[in-house]
């Protein structure tokens, strides 16, 4: 084989073609804009320098929002294929392909940054924090992620997509049954994000057990960041599993060891019990913060306190736990015997006892409140009811009797993306309009928005409801094509249409940001929802030091007892800033560890030995530098209080 | 930046304690890691294919070295903080260089250990045993040889820069990375070694 | 408003369609192990239903009691802690009905892993289903036939399943019979069925496992034992012998239809011999250094 030939896509065809013209014109486009518009000293300054939490909030938000599409693409492609009988607008490789980057970029690649970007964006303000601990960490946690999905994303015009599925089960991922590079993607680009992730659960961890304003206890904190502090606990302990399990994977591939493979002693499902002791806390790492969110969201526009506080931070607690008791009900079928199977299914149905201790809390939460329907809230009012079917169809899938006849079939399809679609997606949705204004300085237009809502809501209905029956009429998940005489035909259709559905959806969320950058009003004030946490204390959009003065708290919700209470939240006179520098290291170690991973994948051993002595190199020079970080004098302070308070 | 004097020199600043208590949640994250190391290895103990089981390739006199070497050097360590305690900066470096060379004399009976395992057909490709048992063996190795790298770093700024309390505080949270190793390699010796010589 | 009631009627049509004129195939079961499962479903449907319901009731009552427009200007929502009832109920109701539902599954994983109920002083016939890129080959060891892609099965007799695969884990899946498990290439795993009815049954490899998984599919025909008697005898008369080159021509990637053969592939290539139990099975030693020997054979 020819060096270049390596590179080539396996299976190539028009799409790939085109998309492969389409990357470069866009590239092209990008490169000629900033450069006729001088905007790459701004960028390189302001962005890919930048160790601002905002910011970096930011940055996961467009990347999240990038890859939603990207993911989106690749399910409306899945859907039509399957639309009607016997269709042959993909082929079975094309189609693996498909449904394997659309896993792996949707949980990996677009929900996990859309909570980090909301995590970056709301847990400093939202404790009263100047930045998280360690400001350039996070910097390094971003551009990580940044370079994985990137690595990710160009492996299906570069030498070919996996195509073993999200899972990535052995052997077929072996190099027996996978030969193409594809799985090496998989292995090192999930890793290069990986410890960006991890990297982020160690420092919001510390940052909300450390940096908390005065007053603020562990119970007296806002239930989203209750819910990031145990969701990065679950990540500091689920994610060097996954490490350990790609490195294996890796290490069968490109090294020829014997940990899954099928000869010598090797072990296919070491990788799947593996995979799954991070695979099911993984699940919660996406939808805890979402609860978060749905808690602050709702109490705001109930207008009320959040109805039991201390159960709902129990519950999240016992989810944590338990998340890590439940990995083997993914495979109930492996022939583990009854009794493991019914220990595994107990625990799994358990886990809907403190799940639905927080459903009746936030229903208890509109009790006695003046509801009022904005977006966001309409996001969560819809949340509840399509969760709940989600989350009953899970109970259901922990019987494990019962899971021998659902397991690998259209049925858990649309059972997890019932949970993870109104669970993580509206809930994003929902923050991504909540904290639109906190963000930019200007609100998202609600009527735009409702119509979103509606649409995505009943999108998700007509494309995930019909695959519960096709699924118990026996249409195995993952099958490129089926014959008319099944009968999933119907069925197929109906999602099909609901997946339309999604996408007009999506488009509106678009339209609607462009829209709002255009035509919405600029005055609206450091609180146009009338909220209750601190977040919403400072301007809009928010100063880079945050808070002016540190506040003071005595309560859940200072801030509305700064509003309705007459509680003093900032005591005290400007002083003198401390703020960490930006730095250049974090964006260049991970354009090293994208040239790293890129010649892993293809096996390329001199570009990997330069990159790794780059790679050090850059941690040897942060080892000997001297930052000290910059102070903001209080005339500064002042200057530029005076002029957002103009503002707002 | 506010020092405050009453606590020692590694936790005087706001962000020295930051950093110490971040690192901590790391050395869980490393916990984490080598259990899985731990729980693969004694999946696939039993699964050795044509290759040679533990009790064929382990010898007690390499691993007792071995062990003796970094238990020695994580008592040196222990020392070499006492003495920044006392701001005994001469003290210190003699000390971080005991360990280092310690570490250094671990890695090279260790890799003498390796080239012997390969030699005797228990490679890495061998079985799914050799696999596990030279990677779990690999990792806690290469963890090894970063801090050897990271400990020369900070004994280079302890030298140029004295004991500050942003040093004190690199040297600090090593000397935590080091005991961490010590640890690992505690039950390295324990539940690999003895337990595969039994 | 009217929408969200329009959620509220989606369940009773999901009750109209799952017990309406066309059955599901996993509702419509033709053996015990099948009907086990089958009632397990309807019954936590049912259960299910009654959660939904109450929740879909709360959120539409708090929706029309509580909504800022039906309430007047001036008032205040209150600050409610919570209340150690009401939160016992919220958790003593689910804890009920995830203990009942315990009980359940703990009696049906025993039944759908034991000889099916009412067939347990039968002998049963014993069928070694192993799965190839893209194929499941049948060996009779009794009558000492094998067939490929197909499966016949007498009627009111318990069969017992030994499977394993050469390559990619596979899953054995017959809807109407019973719920699936997994064959894989190291170990061979276990599955009771039985069919009630004679007829003929959709049969699937439910496992992601390349390419030509869509396609990785088997008839099952269920006769009575005089029938099967008789179609076993009539392939000993008919088919030609099964040797290792053939078989190993088999292997080979790909779709290759329906055949049968008289011998089965077990007298030159063994299963592998670790049993059951995943995390238990590497520790037999016995098995681990034959069952590599075995793996060999695997095409490349």
């Amino acid at each position: 084989m020819g060096f270049f030939d390596r590179f080539a896509v396996p299976h190539p065809n028009p799409a790939i073609y085109a998309s492969m013209v389409a990357i470069g014109l866009t590239v092209i486009a990008i490169v000629a804009g900033l450069t006729y518009f001088k905007k790459w000293g701004y960028l390189w300054r302001e962005w890919l320098t930048t160790v601002d939490h905002k910011r970096i909030g930011i940055m996961y938000l467009i990347s999240a929002l990038l890859m939603l599409f990207r993911g989106g693409a690749d399910a409306i492609m899945m859907r039509a294929q399957l639309a009607v009988p016997d269709n042959t607008l993909l082929d079975a490789q094309h189609y693996n392909e498909i449904f394997t980057t659309h896993g792996v970029v949707m949980i990996i690649f677009m929900a996990m940054p859309f909570i980090m970007a909301l995590m970056n964006f709301v847990v400093p303000l939202q404790i009263g924090a100047r930045d998280v601990a360690f400001p350039r960490l996070n910097a390094l946690s971003f551009w990580l992620f940044f370079m994985g999905a990137m690595l990710f994303n160009i492996s299906f015009v570069i030498g070919g997509s996996p195509d073993a599925g999200w899972t990535s089960y052995f052997p077929l991922a072996g190099n027996e049954f996978s030969q193409s590079v594809g799985t090496n993607y998989y292995m090192i680009a999930i890793q290069i994000a990986g410890i960006g992730t991890l990297m982020t659960g160690i420092n919001f961890i510390t940052t909300i057990l450390k940096m908390r304003a005065p007053g603020m206890t562990l119970m007296k904190m806002p239930m989203f960041t209750w819910s990031s502090l145990i969701t990065n606990v679950i990540i500091v302990f689920a994610f060097p599993v996954l490490t350990v399990a790609l490195a294996m994977g890796t290490l069968d591939r490109l090294f020829g060891t014997n940990f899954f493979t099928t000869d010598n002693g090797g072990m296919d499902m070491l990788w799947a019990n593996l995979f799954w002791v991070w695979g099911h806390p993984e699940v919660y790492i996406l939808i805890l913060p979402a609860f978060g969110i749905y808690s602050e969201v709702i109490s705001t526009f109930a207008r009320r306190n959040l109805y039991g506080y201390k159960s709902m931070v129990a519950s999240m607690v016992v989810i944590s736990v338990f998340s890590f008791l439940v990995w083997a009900h993914h495979f109930f079928t492996m022939g583990q015997g009854a009794v493991a199977n019914s220990i595994f299914s107990i625990t799994t149905m358990a886990i809907a006892i403190p799940t639905g201790v927080k459903i009746f809390n936030w229903l208890f939460t509109l009790w006695k409140g003046k509801i009022v329907i904005t977006t966001p809230m309409l996001y969560a009012l819809l949340f509840i009811p399509l969760f709940t079917i989600g989350g009953v169809t899970g109970v259901m899938l922990g019987m494990s009797a019962a899971d021998y006849q659902y397991h690998n079939t259209m049925f858990l399809v649309a059972h997890f993306h019932m949970v993870i679609i109104p669970g993580v997606v509206f809930a994003m949705l929902a923050g991504l309009t909540y904290y639109w204004p906190k963000m930019f300085g200007f609100m998202l237009n609600e009527r735009i928005g409702k119509i979103t809502a509606w649409t995505i809501a009943i999108g998700t209905l007509l494309a995930f409801m019909p695959m519960f029956f096709s699924g118990l009429d026996g249409q195995a998940r993952r099958m490129y094509t089926y014959s008319a005489s099944t009968g999933f035909g119907v069925w197929n259709m109906i999602s099909f249409i609901g997946a339309l559905g999604l996408a007009a959806g999506f488009v509106l969320i678009v339209y609607n940001i462009y829209h709002s950058i255009r035509y919405a009003s600029r005055d609206i004030g450091s609180d146009p929802w009338d909220a209750r946490t601190l977040e919403w204390a400072t301007h809009s959009p928010v100063p880079a030091y945050n808070f002016a003065v540190v506040p003071q708290v005595d309560s859940i919700e200072a801030f509305w007892d700064a509003k309705k209470k007459g509680h003093i939240l900032f005591k005290g006179e400007y002083e003198k800033i401390h703020m960490p520098n930006n730095s250049g290291v974090p964006f260049i170690m991970s354009c090293i560890f994208f040239v790293w991973g890129f010649s892993f994948v293809f096996s390329m051993w001199i570009p990997v030995i330069i990159s790794t002595i780059g790679i050090f190199a850059c941690m040897a020079l942060r080892s000997f530098e001297e930052d000290h970080g910059h102070y903001i004098s209080v005339e500064k302070i002042e200057e530029t209080e005076t002029k957002l308070r103009g503002v707002s | 930046m506010k020092i405050d004097h009453s606590l020692p020199l590694e936790y005087s600043t706001e962000e020295n304690r930051l950093k110490v208590l971040g690192f901590w949640i790391f050395l869980g994250a490393e916990i984490m890691l080598f259990a899985t190391l731990f729980a693969s290895y004694f999946t696939l103990v039993n699964r050795t294919g044509n290759g040679p089981a533990g009790a064929d390739i382990f010898e007690i006199t390499p691993v007792l070295m071995e062990t003796i070497v970094l238990l020695t050097s994580s008592f040196t360590i222990g020392l070499g903080v006492h003495a920044m305690r006392l701001r005994n900066k001469k003290a210190m470096l003699s000390f971080f260089a005991v360990t280092l060379l310690l570490g250094a004399g671990f890695l090279a009976v260790e890799i003498s250990e390796f080239v012997h395992y390969v030699h005797i057909g228990a490679g890495l490709q061998t079985s799914a045993f050799t696999s596990i048992l030279l990677t779990t063996l690999g990792t806690h190795g290469a963890h090894v040889t970063l801090g050897i790298f990271w400990g020369l770093f900070i004994m280079l700024q302890v030298k140029q820069r004295g004991l500050t309390p942003e040093t004190a505080n690199k040297s600090f949270i090593f000397s935590l990375y080091w005991h961490f190793l010590d640890v690992v390699w505690i039950f390295i010796f324990s539940f690999i070694y003895l337990k595969g010589m039994m | 408003m009217k929408r969200k009631w329009a959620l509220l009627g989606i369940v009773p049509a999901v009750m109209a369609v799952l017990t309406g004129c066309e059955p599901l195939l996993v509702l419509d079961p033709k053996g015990p192990q099948a009907q086990t499962q089958a009632k397990d479903i309807m019954l936590s449907i049912g259960i299910m239903s009654f959660i939904v319901i109450a929740v879909f009731a709360l959120l539409a009552y708090m929706l029309i009691k509580y909504r800022a427009s039906k309430l007047p200007a001036d008032y205040e929502p209150p600050h409610i802690e919570g209340s150690k009832v009401v939160e016992a109920i919220c958790i003593g109701i689910p804890v009920i009905i995830v203990a009942f539902l315990s009980v359940v599954s703990v009696q049906s994983n025993n039944k759908v892993e034991a000889m099916p109920k009412g067939y347990e002083d039968q002998k049963p016939l014993v069928i070694y289903a192993s799965s190839s890129n893209w194929k499941w080959h049948f060996s009779y060891p009794e009558e000492n036939i094998e067939t490929v892609n197909y499966l016949y099965i007498p009627t009111d007799r318990p069969l017992e399943f030994k499977l394993y695969s050469y390559g990619p884990i596979t899953s054995f899946w017959i809807p109407q019979l019973g719920g699936q498990k997994y064959a894989m290439s190291d170990m061979v795993n276990t599955l009771y069925l039985a069919a009630d009815v004679p007829g003929e049954y959709m049969g699937r490899n439910a496992n992601f496992s390349g390419k030509g998984f869509a396609e990785n599919t088997f008839n099952v025909k269920a006769v009575t034992q005089d029938e099967f008697d008789k179609w076993v005898k009539e392939v000993k008369a008919t088919a030609a012998p099964l040797t290792e080159e053939k078989f190993k021509e088999l292997l080979e990637p790909g779709h290759v239809g329906q055949s049968t053969y008289t011998g089965t592939h077990l007298a030159f290539m063994p299963a592998p011999e670790g049993e059951h139990g995943g995390h238990d099975h590497g520790s037999s030693d016995a098995g681990e250094h034959s069952e590599h020997g075995e793996s060999n054979h695997n095409h490349h």
